[in-house]
């Protein structure tokens, strides 16, 4: 695959929708969206998707060694424009969830500037309502997820309003999970 | 009867911030011509036959603006700075929304405008016709059918739903400004929860007026944190807050985006002895009669005769529909 492939046919529109599924996502909890329209190399549908709609030229990106490669760097340089960085300057990461980890080294926000923190894109094998008990603000009473494990949200979740943000990608799906969410196993 | 034309009359409100900052019922329209020349209008070719881009903004602002809003949902109730831009409007015209809105909107969006309820005035038309220009979205004044709905100081009668998102015009984003004008010293209050200056304002209103005065803009805690700023809605929408749709807050002149997930605890600040009331006037609708509705109070000719009716006029004329 050459870079200029995989990206958004038609960029407005096709970006409004993503994010559309983002918000949605991240907004309420546990909920699963689809999204269709990029492929990056080595990347899920939706990872691809939620790269080409959030992160540019003023973004700087992490990128976990499992999906770390030269067809990638080549095809978020032609299309974002990113440049890679390390863990704790990086605005987004992507990558599996073992390979992305410590989520310590990345920023957390600061006391006066809580969104100063990092987004994880993480890719996960499948998404379902099943597993890890969420509950807090965007879910109504409970909602369900199965996370890659459950501590380190508890950790996240203790430092609130500090903390980093989480999109779940498997294949063209995608789930949010903001700091704010209060995970049990 | 005209009711829009009478809504021409309506006294503006007095609540905190709006001192001389909100342009109501202006005579002028919003002049979109200009802005919309292929040179200073963020123009992206690839848009088939388009002369400006998608949604007005352009894509670098939009994904700006996308990422401020996903924070602002994950931290609900604290205010996210961003980079706001130019619109073709001035601010006191909801900048903030509209900037908001349009990182928002899809073209499969239904879209609906209310400034104090009405979706006629002279500037909830204009943003409607800007969008509907901008970004081909339809538009509707019926708040059940709307995706995306903007307002200015006030939340729809009618429950808003999941897969609706409620986009406020914000003037002053910030709840501790009339009490602490220095913006390092109101992060500072946030970053600690000290929120002890709000609560001897709301105590001063209760020693001088035997309550809390605050009619518009009354503060909230959100989710048990953050003291938020709901705009220049009546207290008596507050608590609406605790909604299903997704409420995002767009300051322009500020350059502030906050948002209330939905399902979040939405607590109106108050004191045991003086528990938060949403008060309501002592009247039904003139025209629909209902009895638990926001009202506003019309003259009705130049005797000073007047009525109350509902300031939600989709809500009302649903009503009234369904009862002819
Ligand atoms: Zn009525």
């Amino acid at each position: 695959m050459i870079a200029l492939e995989g990206g958004f046919a038609d960029v407005p529109v096709e970006a409004s929708r993503a994010f559309r599924a983002v918000l949605e996502a991240m907004a309420r909890p546990g909920r699963i969206e689809a999204v269709t329209g990029a492929q990056a190399p080595g990347l899920s549908v939706a990872a691809s998707v939620v790269a080409l709609t959030l992160i540019d030229g003023t973004t700087p990106v992490f990128l976990a060694e499992d999906v770390d490669s030269p067809a990638l760097r080549q095809w978020l340089a032609f299309h974002t424009g990113a440049p890679v960085v390390a863990r704790g300057a990086a605005m987004f990461a992507l990558g599996g969830w073992a390979a992305l980890g410590p989520l310590g080294a990345y920023a957390q926000g600061t006391p006066e500037y809580p969104d100063r923190s990092a987004t994880l894109i993480v890719e996960v094998q499948r998404l379902e309502n099943a597993g890890a008990k969420l509950t807090g603000p965007g879910i109504e009473r409970e909602a369900w997820l199965n996370l890659p494990e459950v501590e380190a949200f508890l950790a996240n979740r203790a430092q609130f309003p500090l903390g980093v943000d989480f999109i779940f990608c498997a294949g063209d799906r995608l789930a949010g999970l903001p700091r704010s969410t209060r995970v049990e196993g | 009867m005209s009711l829009a034309g009478l809504r021409q009359g309506k006294p503006e409100h007095a609540g905190h911030g709006e001192a001389g900052e909100q342009p109501h019922e202006v005579a002028a329209d919003i002049h979109f011509a200009a802005p919309f020349s292929k040179e200073n209008a963020g123009m992206d070719e690839s848009v088939p036959g388009g002369a400006y881009n998608f949604a007005y903004l352009d894509e670098e602002t939009k994904r700006m603006i996308r990422r401020a809003i996903l924070k602002g949902i994950a931290i609900p109730g604290y205010q996210v700075p961003f980079a706001s831009r130019e619109m073709p409007m001035p601010y006191g015209w909801g900048t903030g929304g509209v900037q908001v809105s349009a990182a928002c909107l899809t073209p499969d969006d239904s879209f609906k405008v209310i400034d104090q309820g009405a979706d006629d005035t002279t500037n909830a038309v204009s943003i409607r016709k800007f969008f509907e220009r901008t970004a081909g979205v339809e538009t509707t004044e019926r708040t059940a059918e709307a995706t995306v709905i903007q307002t200015r100081h006030r939340i729809p009668e009618t429950p808003l739903t999941e897969g609706q998102i409620l986009v406020y015009q914000v003037p002053i984003p910030e709840p501790l400004r009339f009490l602490e004008p220095r913006e390092t010293e109101t992060r500072r209050m946030h970053a600690l929860e000290d929120y002890g200056l709000m609560h001897v304002k709301l105590y001063e209103d209760i020693a001088r007026h035997g309550e809390i005065a605050t009619a518009y803009a009354y503060p909230v805690k959100v989710e048990g944190r953050y003291v938020m700023d709901p705009s220049p809605i009546p207290k008596f929408d507050n608590p609406k807050m605790e909604m299903a749709a997704i409420q995002l807050f767009g300051a322009g002149r500020e350059q502030r985006i906050y948002a209330i997930p939905p399902y979040t605890r939405v607590v109106s600040l108050d004191f045991e002895d003086h528990p938060f009331v949403a008060g309501k006037a002592p009247h039904d609708c003139a025209l629909c009669g209902a009895s638990d509705t926001y009202l506003d109070e019309i003259i009705t000719d130049d005797a000073g005769s007047r009525m109350y009716v509902c300031s939600d006029t989709d809500h009302c004329a649903t009503r009234q529909e369904a009862a002819a």
